[in-house]
């Protein structure tokens, strides 16, 4: 697996981190839900078998967090982009 | 035929012409008691113990392609119960007995070999991180013993205990691990079950959940509709897969694990070592390949087949860890996809759905685990409670604060 960082170019795969699914965000604390909002963003994964899209760390590199969209069957990768605030 | 040494002499006198298939490939009946998805070792296990423990032997047990093609045929077979924590080492500690009465119980030969597993420690913390989990194994009646450099040295004399960066300093060893043969359990559940007339079905993949508002009552497959008022996930790395047919998300990610074989070579590693300073284990196969492994590759994957950079991490660990390996040529690897829970533990409970059972979440250590989850899964089926043994290895759990997380690593499944 080879990621293309939009800053580095191609990069062997070992030079990155993952972090996981890039859907998740961090709930409102002082929403009423809250409780069940954390459970669900900290536990709950929908770990699809297909397209995902998820956070990788470039520390090889330009140590970029980067939002990668791959293929969880194939290993396919789509696109890579820098990760930013939605 | 019962398996003997005289079904055994009767059969070779006749030229092997009479062996019958010790299990029946079924057809699906539109309705059973229990409904079990998944033909690995936990669905094979449940029903078995269903049937032959707990008396319910209208049981079909589904599979989407071959029995024990899944991470029951890709798993290094070890088998231990050196866990640390109290809701984990009582339920491995279980599925350890149930190993070793396993080849009676089932009349198959699993090839069950206690040779023991030695983990080593390279630092002062190690060894007290690993003394502290030997005297959690003893406290709950598991055998363990603290090994120093000159005992380790008499068991596996060839390791580099002088190493510069992490030299061997002693281990903590379980003598009643070892390895068994994966197919032949996969088999010799098979048989047991099917003795008593369980459907084991192949072929067979589950595709959908037949619904009565919020209680699953049957599912559909592509072999067609089957009811049953239980119905019990055992998919191993596809439970979000599955689980998310009837809507549910589970707090599980599936990952790649690979594992190698090399060429056959004489008897040379007596029982499992793990080294402690890398990810890298091994053991001995009774054909003479060294069968090793190490770490998952980390990211979410269905794709039973892993990268590079992970087979070049286990071989400098083996290269680490006992340099005379360096000559020895592999024969093959191959990579299994498992749930990878959110704490390292896994989940053998009621879903929130009625009519659904889970099991899942068994990460890496799911063969070990086989015997025990098969019996208190059946338990939980037939009685409609949770075995005492598995009582912690619940599904609510995490939204309710009781963590299972041997490592503590926290909620980050690629690192458990
Ligand atoms: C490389 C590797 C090494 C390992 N080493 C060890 C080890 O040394 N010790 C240890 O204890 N554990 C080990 N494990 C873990 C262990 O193999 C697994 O945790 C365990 O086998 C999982 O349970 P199972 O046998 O029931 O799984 P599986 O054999 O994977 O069974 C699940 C079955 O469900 C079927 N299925 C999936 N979806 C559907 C559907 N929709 N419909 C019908 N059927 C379906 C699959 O085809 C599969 O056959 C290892 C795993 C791997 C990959
Ligand atoms: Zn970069």
């Amino acid at each position: 697996m080879r990621l293309s960082c939009p800053f580095c170019g191609p990069r062997d795969s070992a030079e990155f981190t993952i972090l996981g699914d890039a859907g998740v965000t961090r709930p409102d604390p002082d929403a009423p839900d809250a409780p069940a909002a954390f459970f669900e963003a900290v536990y709950l994964r929908d770990n699809p078998a297909g397209p995902h899209r998820e956070y990788w760390y470039h520390g090889a590199g330009c140590r970029q967090w980067l939002v990668v969209g791959r293929d969880t069957v194939t290993h396919e990768i789509f696109d890579v982009t820098l990760a930013r605030r939605p | 035929m019962r398996r003997s040494i005289f079904s055994l002499a009767l059969n070779a006198l006749t030229g092997h012409r009479l062996w019958r298939p010790t299990w029946r490939d079924a057809v699906p009946k539109p309705e059973y008691d229990v409904i079990i998805i998944g033909g690995g070792g936990h669905g094979l296990a449940t029903a078995h113990y269903l049937a032959n423990v707990f008396g319910i032997q209208r049981v079909a047990v589904l599979e989407k392609s071959w029995i024990g093609s899944g991470n029951a045929g890709r798993n290094t077979t070890i088998i231990r119960s050196n866990y640390l924590l109290p809701g984990n080492n009582a339920f491995y500690e279980l599925s350890m007995k149930l190993w070793e009465g396993l080849e009676q119980e089932l009349n198959y030969n699993a090839m069950v070999s206690q040779r023991g597993i030695v983990n080593l420690y390279h630092s002062d913390a190690q060894r007290d991180a690993y003394a502290r989990r030997g005297n959690s194994m003893r406290l709950h009646g598991v055998d363990a013993e603290l090994l120093d450099r000159d005992q380790v040295r008499a068991m596996v004399p060839f390791l580099d205990f002088d190493n510069a960066r992490f030299p061997v300093k002693g281990g903590l060893l379980q003598r009643r691990a070892g390895t068994a043969r994966h197919d032949a359990v996969v088999w010799g559940y098979a048989a047991a079950a099917s003795r008593r007339g369980v459907d084991i079905v192949q072929n067979c993949e589950v595709t959908g959940f037949i619904r009565n508002g919020d209680a699953v009552v049957g599912v559909e497959t592509t072999r067609g509709s089957i009811r049953a008022p239980k119905i019990a996930m055992a998919v191993a790395g596809n439970s979000s897969r599955v689980a998310a047919l009837a809507g549910l998300r589970l707090p599980i990610e599936s990952h790649v694990l690979q594992a190698f074989v090399s060429e056959a070579v004489k008897p040379l590693i007596p029982g499992v070592v793990t080294f402690g300073a890398g990810h890298f284990y091994v053991s001995q196969s009774d054909k003479g390949g060294l069968v090793f492994g190490g770490d998952i590759d980390g990211y979410n994957s269905y794709a039973q087949r892993g990268n590079l950079p992970v087979v070049e991490d286990v071989a400098e660990g083996g290269m680490a860890l006992m340099p005379m390996i360096g000559r020895i040529r592999l024969l093959r690897s191959w990579g299994g996809i498992m749930d990878m829970s959110m704490d390292g533990s896994p989940i053998i409970d009621r879903s929130p759905l009625p009519g659904l059972y889970l099991n899942a979440g068994w990460c890496y250590g799911g063969f070990k685990a086989i015997p025990g989850s098969g019996f208190c899964f059946a338990h939980l089926i037939a009685k409609g409670e949770p075995h005492p043994t598995a009582a912690a290895l619940r599904l609510d759990r995490f939204e309710r604060g009781y963590l299972l997380d041997e490592k503590g690593q926290g909620a980050q499944p690629n690192l458990h």
